[in-house]
């Protein structure tokens, strides 16, 4: 019965193409803070997974357990973040580091220098981005969601553009839900939701406005089921994907419009039927 | 017999190390080669150089892997 979910998924034949790969799920997976990351293969397949973010770090020599790489499906895209980069020349040597691992060349800019809110340096991101697109990297930069600096990231050559809905792991929602509106309408490049969402409606509603996907971590790692709530994100993410291709109906600013016919209405036959009874 | 050892700098930290090559490195220290990435010197080595990368006395090694993030 597990397969139920898996239908409004794959009805849309409507592909995000990233870098010449056409993906079928606009979920993104975020992979921190997850309790136990032998969840994720059921998480992948219970959302329908096709993205997953990684983070490179120095390895623990005391430490060598685990290996999230072990977990994560050989099909599933693996999009390396360059977290812990502070100026865009870190943020490059992070992403040819990932890059040398052998799983591809997608990588997710991050960089940030601001311990308190971990907002982006829009400006870094950009220098960084317009380096490693010329160095062939799919480049999916995570910015403040803010025109200028997404106008630059276009010419800077980025894959697409990875604004916050809300400071990171914060799960407080869609709170720049304006600023990211005037992307999508502006910048024509996939706009990705980055940070934020909370509950599955936050991104059901950036699918609605135009998004071209989500990525979610935080609101899925520290639930109480990660996987039952990956299942609804991926539910929510497609329902919001399959509202926007069909058009929402209009609404009205004021007062109300009967959904029943207005005309031939019983009410002279129950005035009738009262004077009679 | 005496193991010919050199001190290395790995992720920050001096070690004896035994290991002539990356690869021996990777083996002595208990890491799957095909998890971890390597700089020498502040230099990326590619994977398929690890075990033709020879390891001379105060190489400075920074050894990372891909962990779960956002």
């Amino acid at each position: 019965m597990d397969n139920s979910a898996q239908a409004p998924l794959q009805t849309a034949e409507d592909p995000l193409f990233i870098g010449g790969v056409g993906l079928k799920s606009r979920l993104f997976l975020g992979t921190g803070k997850l309790g136990r990351e032998e969840l994720i293969p059921e998480i992948v397949a219970a959302a329908g997974v096709q993205v997953i973010t990684v983070a490179l770090r120095r390895v623990d020599l005391s430490d060598k357990s685990g290996n999230v790489l072990s977990h994560i499906p050989v099909h599933v895209q693996l999009l390396p973040n360059t977290s812990g980069a502070r100026t865009a020349e870190e943020a490059v040597r992070i992403a040819r580091l990932a890059r040398a691992c052998g799983t591809g060349n997608w990588i997710k800019i991050e960089v940030i220098n601001d311990s308190v809110n971990l907002l982006p340096d829009g400006y870094g991101t950009a220098k960084a981005t317009e380096i490693l697109a010329k160095e062939g990297f799919v480049v999916l930069p995570y910015i403040n969601p803010d025109l200028y600096v997404a106008r630059d990231l276009v010419n800077a050559g980025a894959a697409a553009v990875m604004p916050l809905g809300a400071p990171i792991g914060s799960n407080r929602g869609l709170r720049t839900k304006e600023m990211i509106r005037i992307l999508i309408e502006e910048i024509d490049l996939p706009i990705i939701v980055d940070a934020g969402l909370g509950v599955p409606s936050h991104a059901c509603e950036a699918m609605e406005m135009g998004a071209a996907a989500c990525l979610i971590n935080t609101a899925i790692a520290t639930a109480s089921d990660p996987v039952h709530m990956a299942e609804a994100f991926g539910l929510a993410v497609a329902a919001g994907r399959a509202a926007l291709l069909a058009g929402p109906g209009r609404s009205l600013v004021a007062g109300a419009s009967a959904s029943s016919p207005e005309t031939g209405k019983l009410t002279a036959f129950l005035e009738a039927n009262a004077a009679s009874g | 017999m005496e193991q010919k050892t050199k001190e290395l700098v790995i992720n920050g930290e001096s070690r004896l190390c035994a290991a002539h090559s990356l690869s021996d490195l990777l083996k002595e220290l208990g890491l799957g080669e095909s998890a971890v990435v390597a700089e020498i010197n502040g230099k990326i080595v590619s994977r398929q150089d690890f075990a033709v990368t020879i390891l001379a006395f105060g190489d400075k090694i920074e050894l990372a892997r891909f962990v779960g993030g956002g």
